[in-house]
């Protein structure tokens, strides 16, 4: 069965197209229904590595690209299809034993999402591919890769005729095809080969149809479609929306960064990292930021008026502010506000103002007393001016209701001048009618395309390591704090957790246990006291228990593994 | 830099003490910071002249549209506790003891205008009628006991206006202490004792009837967003106590008062309600723009444009006059600060002043003004020569437009208001309802050239007598107004049709008789065959003889004339030469800094950015975007072709993809990883940007997965 199929791939390389009768005849002369099942998912599953071959040997693929396209300009756009089929099944020979599944739709989107990077290289003959592809018939089995390697080469030869959404609209409806029969193979354990063929055939014929339809429109009246499209597109919103919240399950591939090799990198690395990077279009960058420097005496009288600004568009606003702050507040008193630090808050934003700028040491029973309190002073006092300026007015800690009521009743002062930057899409949200009559918001669009770099910096983001150095550091002062008793206990509960640390059960030391190791260690002589001892490092967070299924207390030290062998030794060097 | 700290989030600046006059006067920023200050100066105090005026104007009209709404109210207090000033205790008053006054003001759905509202209404109140005037606002009440704290407090803070600050330090020990009711009414039993006795208090005074025992006021501003049970609680609380504190309520209605009932289905019998209806936020706002934009009395107008972005934003998005009159202020500033003729803008008489030291450069801007070059094309060749090179001659004809401006736009709103008398209450509204549309109309375009005029005054050759004359009189008012010289020979003319529509209406009296008896005849009994035969006949009586009564002569006579001033004088502002000068243009302008569209701009700048950074590389076709673009943009574009979920490695791969198709470096060299790994990081950063502009977040559904926050194209 493998040898024949490897042949068969043979044979696609040589003939591009066999015809669906031969196909069939093929199918049927084996005719065992489940032996066929089989093989139909060894071939997807195939197709599915050969292409995430492609997309690993990233480099590899760009050096054949070149390679492909002189034999494209010698041999034509069928050649080329067959030529990249035959590529990619020889790459995949060594992946073949391996047949874990993956799930079909990640395959298209996969596919899709690298339909959607435009390549460096130009050719119209794809064009022509397209359209030949278009008519000539194909072999069902080949049906779903051939489709999307078109959709691919299209692509990567920069050929982006179709429309976008058009195109989207294709993925959507091949989609859910392709994992109909996915499915079906799977819900159809016991079924005869005859119905699967049938299926088959049926799924095919719409494929075929559907590719067709595809080319025409996209070759000839492509402009008309996309008018057309236009008109559907409220209704697809709304079928896209429902498209992907109808089922709770989302298709998508299971490979993890681990698996990659692809470690976190942490803040330091990543900023050395980029630091090497040079953004281009830095002319074109320059121009749009001086035509924003340009509105800022315009900013000025606005806020003087009793305007308040507000910046938004794509890119950091933070060096324009900070440039505005720089040429025209140098003689006026000024607050500025990072609303990215994650831990600003109106109390503390209130309490610089109260206690540094009007030099109040009092404390106030709450927030609201404190603004009153601001409020009447700037009220008595008509000499006060001050400018505030808030990056990120609707970052995490600010977008609450609260805050947002209170700035903006700040900000309402005549003699208060506020000017913010927003970043977030659904920022505008923050603020009801009441609120943003408070503000008195002049919009300002101020697209710098900056990088946001110090935004970003703060945040727990998503694959930026960001436990490591610090948590490191952390440990090693809390612990240098602590009595060497209580040293000796947290050195146990690691030395503990490391030796367990293959052991993918391990929920943690038990307390009793850990009671006697440390007896045993002479290092406390009751469970109180080191129940005491233990307060401490929970409130450092270096602790974390856990009542277990039997209602023992377990132990645990939530820090990775890494971090705390790092610890161990230089703990160990240093005495 | 220094406003950035890992743990800090607020940097104060201070400039050094030196106190070197810190105020910079405003006027400087006016022009860009350059120094050809003299006009700068003079355009930004005509500016700033301008728009005092009309804020006052416009609050001056607020006062005016409160007024009768605070008066009924007034009226309402005053009613409400003359029992318990009597002291009196008869049984009725015991039953009716039970139930707290109750005001209730429907606002309207404009919530940002309320607080002025509210803010006149108090002011009013502490001023005629009561100090004890307290508003709260749901979000400081969260429960009884806050209210009852704010009561307390604000009730005290009067109190102490009152009565100078001889008791703070009581007061401070008091502000600890636990607010009841009980305490309340004690409070209040020694102070209107107190205010009896010595009555040497100033303010008190002025209370006249009430200073017996001055109520309690309570506004309650937004009763929308209290809470069911606090507000049922403070109501039956204070309803006990009602026999020892005159306490009235006043609710603050945006919606309808059915709300009432709603919120407080069982305390709603201990409240005497009555119902108190301010105007309408678009009367208002038909008023506010007939006082300052329907009116010579300010030089600065909108055109067509920037008035339909201010009515829209004010109809589809928040009915506030409020933010209507800061549209207007940003408008007048706009104006001022774009248009260096704008100096002209002013009062005639200063006008004339300003032309004369008009200098060159300024004179060569009215050469250039558009409809100037449109005027000098249209004269002889002596005269073209002398506009573009005689600078007296100029400012001589610089004067006389702007006099024919000021006589255009008197004109203008008088038959303005005349044909929106005749046409708002035609049915259906062929030329709008209200005033504005007519304006907007009006404004345009030639409104006689308009597919809705000529069905108009159709329309009008239909009306019945009476309309007509009750038009025709509005009309007359309107001319009247003013003192009016202008429009020779209209009022008269008015006036002429009026009377002999009165002299029409003496011989029609005649003539019903003689017809009455004509349709008696009619009355026969016939059968059905007569009768259509004899219906035919009378409509060809009708149509041949084309005779029509002396009403219908008349009537189409009193069309034709207003159809002639229409013609005459409705014209289009920018038909007039030096419109420019008073007539606002930046309709985008306003749309950009009032409603202004964030996530459009993202988009776009994430879609398309080509839009911002002008570089032919960045510029493509359709949809799709090269893949040299910024990295975000690239993230974005690959984000959007997942669902719900979306692997970060298969994203960060294809991402890889595309960049290394852009950088097209050699991948053979050595450095490869190196670049791979700079790839990755700007992986990383443009999807922590992305997190930050909230398209996705990170999910625990899945490892290594982020979740999309956005569908479809946006």
């Amino acid at each position: 069965m493998m040898n024949h199929l490897k042949v068969k791939e043979g044979k696609m390389l040589e003939v591009q197209f066999v015809g669906d009768d031969d196909v069939l005849n093929h199918i049927l002369d084996k005719e065992e229904g489940a032996k066929f099942r089989k093989d139909r998912t060894q071939l997807l599953v195939n197709v599915k590595k050969l292409m995430k071959k492609q997309e690993n040997d990233l480099n590899e693929d760009d050096q054949e690209d070149l390679k492909d396209e002189n034999y494209v300009d010698i041999l034509g756009g069928d050649t080329q299809e067959s030529l990249k089929n035959g590529r990619v099944a020889g790459s995949s020979s060594k992946v073949y034993s391996f047949q874990t599944r993956k799930n079909p739709e990640k395959m298209a989107e996969l596919a899709h999402e690298l339909a959607k990077t435009p390549g460096k290289s130009t050719s119209l003959i794809s064009k022509e591919n397209a359209e030949k592809m278009a008519n000539t018939p194909q072999s069902s089995k080949k049906q779903s890769t051939s489709d999307k390697d078109q959709l691919k080469s299209d692509e990567k030869n920069e050929f982006l005729s179709t429309p976008y959404r058009l195109r989207k609209r294709l993925t959507v409806s091949t989609l859910p095809s392709d994992t109909e029969s996915e499915y079906s193979d799977s819900n159809s354990e016991d079924e005869k080969g005859v119905k699967q063929e049938e299926e088959e055939k049926i799924n095919e014929v719409m494929d075929q149809k559907r590719v067709v339809k595809h080319k025409s429109s996209s070759s000839s009246c492509k402009k008309v479609s996309a008018k057309k499209m236009k008109k559907d597109t409220t209704t697809d919103l709304v079928e896209e929306y429902f498209e992907a919240h109808s089922s709770s399950k989302v298709l998508t591939s299971d490979r993890t960064l681990q698996k990659l090799k692809k470690t976190k990198l942490d803040q330091q690395t990543l900023h050395n990292l980029l630091s090497k990077f040079s953004p281009s279009f830095s002319a074109e960058l320059k121009e749009l930021n001086e035509q924003h420097e340009q509105l800022f005496h315009k900013w000025m009288l606005q806020l003087h008026l009793g305007f308040n600004i507000v910046l938004y568009g794509l890119g950091s606003k933070k060096e324009l502010l900070e440039k505005f702050r720089a040429s025209m507040l140098q003689d006026s008193i000024h607050v500025v506000i990072n609303g990215f630090f994650p831990g600003i808050t109106v109390k503390s934003i209130l309490n610089s103002i109260t206690e540094e700028i009007l030099d109040h040491m009092g404390t106030f029973r709450s927030v609201l007393d404190q603004l009153d309190w601001i409020i009447n002073k700037f009220k008595d006092d008509s000499s006060l001016e001050l400018f505030l300026l808030i990056h990120n007015l609707d970052s995490q800690m600010l977008r609450g209701d609260k805050s947002q009521q209170i700035l903006g009743q700040l900000s309402s002062l005549p003699k208060i001048y506020l000017i913010a930057s927003i970043d977030h899409i659904n920022a505008p949200l923050m603020w009801d009618h009441s609120k943003q009559s408070l503000y008195n918001w002049l919009w300002y669009e101020t697209t710098t395309y900056k990088p946001y770099t110090e935004e970003t910096s703060y945040e727990n983001s998503l694959l930026v390591q960001q436990c490591g150095t610090i948590a490191l550091s952390s440990l090693t002062h809390v612990f240098r704090s602590l009595t060497p008793n209580a040293r000796g206990i947290f050195r146990l509960l690691i030395k503990y957790q490391l030796e367990n640390e293959d052991n993918p059960s391990y929920i943690g030391l038990s307390f009793q246990d850990f009671y006697q190791q440390c007896r045993e260690a002479f290092l406390v002589n009751s469970d109180l006291t080191l129940r005491a001892q233990l307060i401490e490092f929970r409130d450092h967070k270096l602790l974390r228990t856990k009542k277990g299924t039997d209602g023992v207390e377990y132990l645990l030290i939530p820090i990775d593994t890494g971090t705390l062998t790092d610890f161990l030794e230089k703990e160990e060097k240093e005495s | 830099m220094a406003t950035s700290s890992v743990s800090k989030g607020c940097f104060v600046f201070k400039p050094d003490f030196k106190r070197k006059k810190v105020s910079f006067p405003i006027a400087d920023y006016f022009n860009e910071g350059e120094s050809f200050s003299e006009d700068s100066k003079l355009r930004f105090d005509t500016c700033q002249l301008l728009w005092q005026q009309m804020k006052s104007e416009a609050e001056e009209l607020q006062e005016e549209l409160n007024k009768s709404l605070f008066d009924s109210l007034i009226e309402f207090l005053e009613k409400s506790h003359l029992e318990f000033r009597k002291k009196s205790t008869n049984w009725n008053y015991q039953i009716k003891c039970r139930e707290i006054p109750t005001a209730a003001l429907v606002l309207g759905v404009n919530v940002t205008d309320h607080d002025l509202t509210f803010k006149g209404l108090t002011e009013m109140l502490k001023d005629t009628v009561t100090p004890y005037v307290v508003s709260l606002q749901a979000k400081e009440c969260p429960d009884v006991k806050h209210i009852l704290q704010k009561l307390a407090s604000q009730l005290m803070g009067c109190c102490i206006d009152m009565e100078s600050t001889e008791e703070e330090c009581v007061q401070s020990s008091q502000r600890k202490m636990h607010y009841s009711m009980a305490f309340l009414s004690t409070w209040y039993r020694s102070v209107t004792q107190k205010t009896g006795s010595e009555s040497v208090n100033k303010k008190i005074t002025s209370f006249s009837h009430w200073k017996e025992s001055p109520p309690i006021v309570i506004i309650l501003k937004d009763i929308e967003s209290f809470s069911t049970k606090v507000l049922q609680d403070f109501i039956i609380i204070s309803s006990q106590y009602l026999h020892e504190l005159p306490i009235v309520l006043v609710f603050g209605i945006a919606t309808s008062p059915i709300i009432i009932h709603r919120l407080l289905p069982q305390a709603v019998s201990s409240l005497c309600i009555e119902l108190l209806q301010s105007l309408s936020c678009k009367e208002h706002l038909a008023k506010l723009l007939d006082k300052l934009l329907l009116t010579t009395q300010f030089p600065f107008k909108l055109n067509e444009k920037a008035l339909q972005v201010l009515t829209n934003i004010f109809l589809y998005h928040d009915f506030s006059v409020q933010n209507f009159i800061k549209g207007l202020q940003l408008a007048i500033l706009e104006h001022f600060y774009s248009q260096p003729l704008s100096i002209l803008c002013c009062d005639l008489s200063e006008a004339k002043k300003r032309i004369h030291s008009l200098s060159e450069d300024q004179c060569e801007s009215i050469r250039r003004l558009p409809s100037f070059m449109r005027y000098v094309e249209k004269q002889t060749p002596e005269k073209q020569v002398a506009s573009l090179t005689d600078e007296r001659f100029l400012k001589e004809e610089t004067l006389r437009f702007l006099e024919e401006l000021h006589s255009y736009h008197e004109n203008f709103f008088l038959v303005l208001k005349c044909l929106h008398a005749f046409t708002s209450s035609l049915p259906k509204y062929p030329l709008g309802r209200q005033i504005r549309e007519l304006y907007c109309a009006c404004l345009e375009k030639n409104i006689w050239e308009s597919q809705e005029y000529e069905p108009a005054l159709q329309l009008l050759r239909m009306l019945a007598k009476d309309e007509l004359m009750a038009i025709l009189q509005k009309c007359l008012e309107v001319f009247k107004s003013p003192p009016g010289k202008q429009l020779g020979g209209t009022v008269e003319k008015l006036q002429e049709f009026l009377v002999q529509f009165q002299k029409l209406e003496e011989i029609e009296s005649n003539e019903e008789e003689n017809g009455s008896g004509s349709q008696q005849k009619g009355l026969q009994k016939t059968d059905l065959y007569h009768l259509q035969k004899s219906l035919l006949e009378m409509k060809e009586l009708r149509s041949s003889n084309k005779k029509q009564t002396k009403f219908e002569v008349q009537r189409d006579r009193v069309v034709d004339f207003i159809d002639n001033l229409v013609r005459k004088y409705l014209s289009p502002p920018d038909t007039q030469t030096l419109y420019e000068v008073v007539y606002f243009t930046g309709a985008h302008v306003l749309r950009e800094h009032l409603n202004a569209a964030p996530r459009i701009a993202l988009h776009t700048a994430l879609n398309n950015p080509y839009h911002y950074l002008k570089n032919q590389a960045l510029k493509s076709e359709d949809d799709s975007i090269p893949n040299v673009a910024p990295d975000i943009c690239i993230a974005y574009k690959l984000h959007l072709e997942c669902s719900r979920l979306i692997n970060l490695v298969d994203w960060s791969e294809a991402f890889a993809t595309v960049v290394t198709a852009a950088e097209e470096t050699d991948p053979n060299s050595t450095a490869s990883e190196e670049i791979k790994e700079i790839i990755h990081a700007r992986f990383i950063r443009a999807v922590s940007e992305l997190e930050l502009l909230g398209f996705i977040k990170p999910t625990k559904q899945k490892t290594d997965h982020v979740a999309r926050l956005t569908w479809g194209g946006c």
